[in-house]
């Protein structure tokens, strides 16, 4: 099977403190409905899916609250066991922000239940009815060739599922959600099952087609399930093992992925869809990074294939955006580099006016979120971020739960395709003022302001349980010492590009002191991060003559640790002033404060540089919780920073 | 895979299928020692033990299992 799909890739994985996160919710006192679907939000097997719809279940009855989910009372009507559907329905539903009520007949009692006036479903005053039938429920017979039968066939099904929807308006006020019908992978002649009138398969596709017409004409939602095993394949979907042994509709492990459909389309009833496409832009939009690579060397042209990639990125961005969604772009950049490709680069397709809200900056981007939701006066349920960066999808499920994340494979081809497969933006209903939304939300926008506050920043730099490794410039490191130096452009203080020859000089000077810097995290190693490289000045003083890091690990405090580590050498070596200087160039507008938030003093400016000195003895430069390893100076030490 | 290392992962999915750690997984268990155990429970039992082993039965050996045990053995002519 395909894994995107059936594995649901778009969902963070299941955690293993899963059944911990389950006892707490029964356990806890007060509202457990954020609990339930933060729970929800992984991809979850069935039996995952089973336990936690139980626990969704067992608080509702007991009249728990479940706020801020919102109720929703749905009857299943169907010809094949559900009974392993509806525990995945109600906890999919939490996902999708709805506490669902499943109210379950007997098996096989469609027509009985919606035409008798005091049936169960009915009594109930359902919001909706689900008719879950596949092929085999209809009253269909075959007969190859023959077209007027097939007419009949036809229009005998779509007049019995026509009487079920009457029955349904006449004895309650429930919407009613039709399925449209998988085929079944066998076929009598082959290819010409779907040219000759009266095979199942040729009858299956006249079906489908009216009852997509009746759906509309009546009102009526429709759940697309021919698209939905089409899309996962249907020898996958349908599971003759499981019919016979169990009458199971369909595979066991599409269940998952059928209770999300399911889910998602009675949260569009309810208008909790997703309503704005908020992006990335470095190797999300584009690939490369801006700052870094430059206009000429980011990725987004025809015959290139990662360029492709981000391209076909855009264009779902756009094709989002004329059925109404609105764009919004949430950067770490300085915001004319980020502009610069979207107004000067030929081959972009997204142009700076299909843009609501442009946020680029390097405040965190869950405090952006919320400031681009304020802006667009829509609730943070209504944004979808897509992020390349796991670091950043974390930071913003953590900071700001209510934002749909979804994870993104390694690979950029795959993007658009996971983008649409989590259907963010599921739609019941188009109408003409769908398509000036994402105008009407752009004529009202101003970019957002800036807002500082960092949230529960320091507990989440806690949680990535960070190790720093500190060391010396060493053969093995050279390489990419050599290639930083000569790459970063964004926090650079003094962008000065070395050779190889000229980095293993300094290498070998025992008067220059040098560090490369290493940062590892829960996400894994992000290898080598910053380098350093001071040369002794007039007595007793270090001048900084390279600093530079990479933006990856930008609001990690980072910087405030390679000054603490560049310090107790100094102290070491009897140095007792640092001196810095900040030289701006086009790119390095990110590191103008640099030596100001260290806490080094302003000595003089000069065309734009700045100059800056540090006393060593009493200097503070603050720390960040990581643990700190320093190798190869004079012999190992190690610490941890809380 | 020997038959301790089957039952300490049939002893895992029982506790997932059942939702409960406290079940005795031996030979001699059957459905009606287990809260639950009916015979929609039955076939999600077997699905996860299929995935959990890699493994597929067919229809026919599925219809013999008359306890754990049976299971095991199957799982073990499978395994080897």
């Amino acid at each position: 099977m395909n894994p995107l799909y059936a594995e649901m890739q778009w969902l963070p994985r299941t955690p293993r403190e899963f059944p911990a996160l389950l006892k707490e919710m029964s356990a806890v006192d007060g509202l457990i409905g954020s609990r339930a679907r933060a729970a929800a939000l992984h991809a979850l097997d069935l039996n995952k899916l089973t336990k936690l719809g139980r626990v969704i279940d067992e608080a509702r009855n007991a009249g728990r609250s479940l706020e801020p989910l919102v109720a929703f009372r749905l009857a299943v009507l169907s010809n094949s066991t559900i009974d392993f559907v509806v525990p995945a329905l109600v906890a999919s539903a939490a996902r999708h922000g709805i506490v669902l009520e499943v109210v379950q007949p007997s098996y096989d009692q469609v027509a009985q239940e919606v035409l008798t006036p005091d049936s169960k479903v009915n009594t109930s005053n359902p919001d909706a009815v689900l008719f879950a039938l596949d092929y085999r429920a209809l009253p269909v017979r075959i007969t190859p060739g023959d077209a007027d039968a097939a007419t009949a066939t036809t229009r005998g099904v779509v007049g019995y599922l026509e009487a079920l929807r009457n029955g349904v308006q006449s004895h309650s006020n429930a919407a009613c959600i039709f399925q449209t019908f998988a085929p079944p992978p066998e076929t009598v002649f082959g290819s010409l099952d779907r040219a000759l009138p009266g095979t199942l398969r040729s009858l299956i596709d006249d079906i489908n087609r009216e009852v997509t017409g009746m759906a509309r004409a009546s009102g009526a939602v429709l759940l697309d399930v021919a698209g939905l095993a089409a899309t996962v394949g249907l020898a996958d979907w349908h599971n003759s093992q499981l019919w016979n042994m169990a009458k199971l509709p369909f595979s066991d492990e599409l269940i998952p992925l059928y209770a999300d459909h399911v889910a998602r389309t009675i949260a569009a009833m309810r208008g909790k869809s997703g309503k704005v496409l908020v992006l990335d832009l470095d190797n999300t939009v584009w690939g490369g990074v801006i700052g870094d690579d430059g206009l000429e060397g980011i990725k987004v042209a025809q015959g290139d294939a990662r360029g492709e990639a981000h391209l076909e990125v855009q264009r779902m961005a756009l094709d989002l955006r004329q059925r109404g969604v609105v764009l919004a772009v949430c950067s770490k950049n300085t915001d004319e580099l980020a502009r610069e490709p979207f107004e000067k680069h030929p081959e972009m397709l997204l142009k700076l006016n299909h843009i609501a809200v442009f946020q680029a900056n390097w405040g965190d981007k869950a405090t952006n979120l919320r400031s681009i939701a304020a802006e667009l006066s829509v609730g943070l349920d209504s944004l979808v971020f897509l992020d390349d960066n796991p670091v950043e999808r974390d930071l913003v499920r953590q900071l700001a739960p209510e934002v749909k994340v979804p994870e993104l494979p390694e690979d950029p081809a795959w993007y658009a395709r996971t983008l649409a497969a989590g259907g963010y933006f599921e739609s019941v209903a188009f109408a003409g003022e769908d398509l000036k939304r994402a105008k009407y939300y752009q004529d009202n926008a101003r970019r957002a302001s800036l807002q500082k506050q960092v949230g529960d920043l320091d507990a989440y730099l806690a949680s990535l349980d960070m190790t720093i490794t500190f060391q010396p410039f060493e053969a093995t490191g050279r390489a990419r010492i050599v290639q930083l130096i000569n790459k970063s452009n964004q926090y650079n203080l003094t962008t000065r590009r070395y050779t190889e020859p000229e980095v293993s000089a300094a290498e070998q000077d025992p008067e220059v002191f040098t560090l490369q810097v290493r940062l590892a995290d829960i996400f894994g190693d992000n290898g080598m991060i910053s380098v350093v490289i001071c040369r002794p000045d007039k007595q007793g003083v270090w001048q900084i003559d390279t600093w530079l890091m990479s933006c990856r690990v930008l609001g990690r405090r980072v910087e405030h640790m390679v000054l603490r580590e560049i310090l107790e050498h100094a102290r070491a070596a009897g140095i007792h002033k640092l001196a810095g200087v900040y030289l701006p160039t086009e790119r390095n507008k990110l590191v103008v404060d640099h030596y100001a938030k260290l806490g080094f003093t302003k000595v003089r400016e000069e065309k734009g540089a700045t100059f800056w000195e540090l006393t060593v003895c009493g200097a503070d430069p603050g720390s960040a919780p990581m643990k700190v390893v320093s190798l190869d100076f004079a012999g190992l030490r190690q610490g941890t920073f809380a | 895979m020997d038959d301790k290392q089957i039952y300490a992962k049939l002893a895992e999915v029982f506790a997932d299928v059942f939702d409960d750690e406290a079940i005795e997984v031996k030979p001699e268990l059957s459905a009606k020692d287990v809260d639950g155990w009916d015979s929609l429970s039955h076939i999600r039992l077997i699905l996860t033990v299929e995935r959990a082993f890699n493994v597929k039965f067919s229809t026919s050996e599925i219809g013999k299992l008359q306890n754990v045990g049976d299971l095991a053995t199957l799982i073990k002519m499978r395994t080897s």
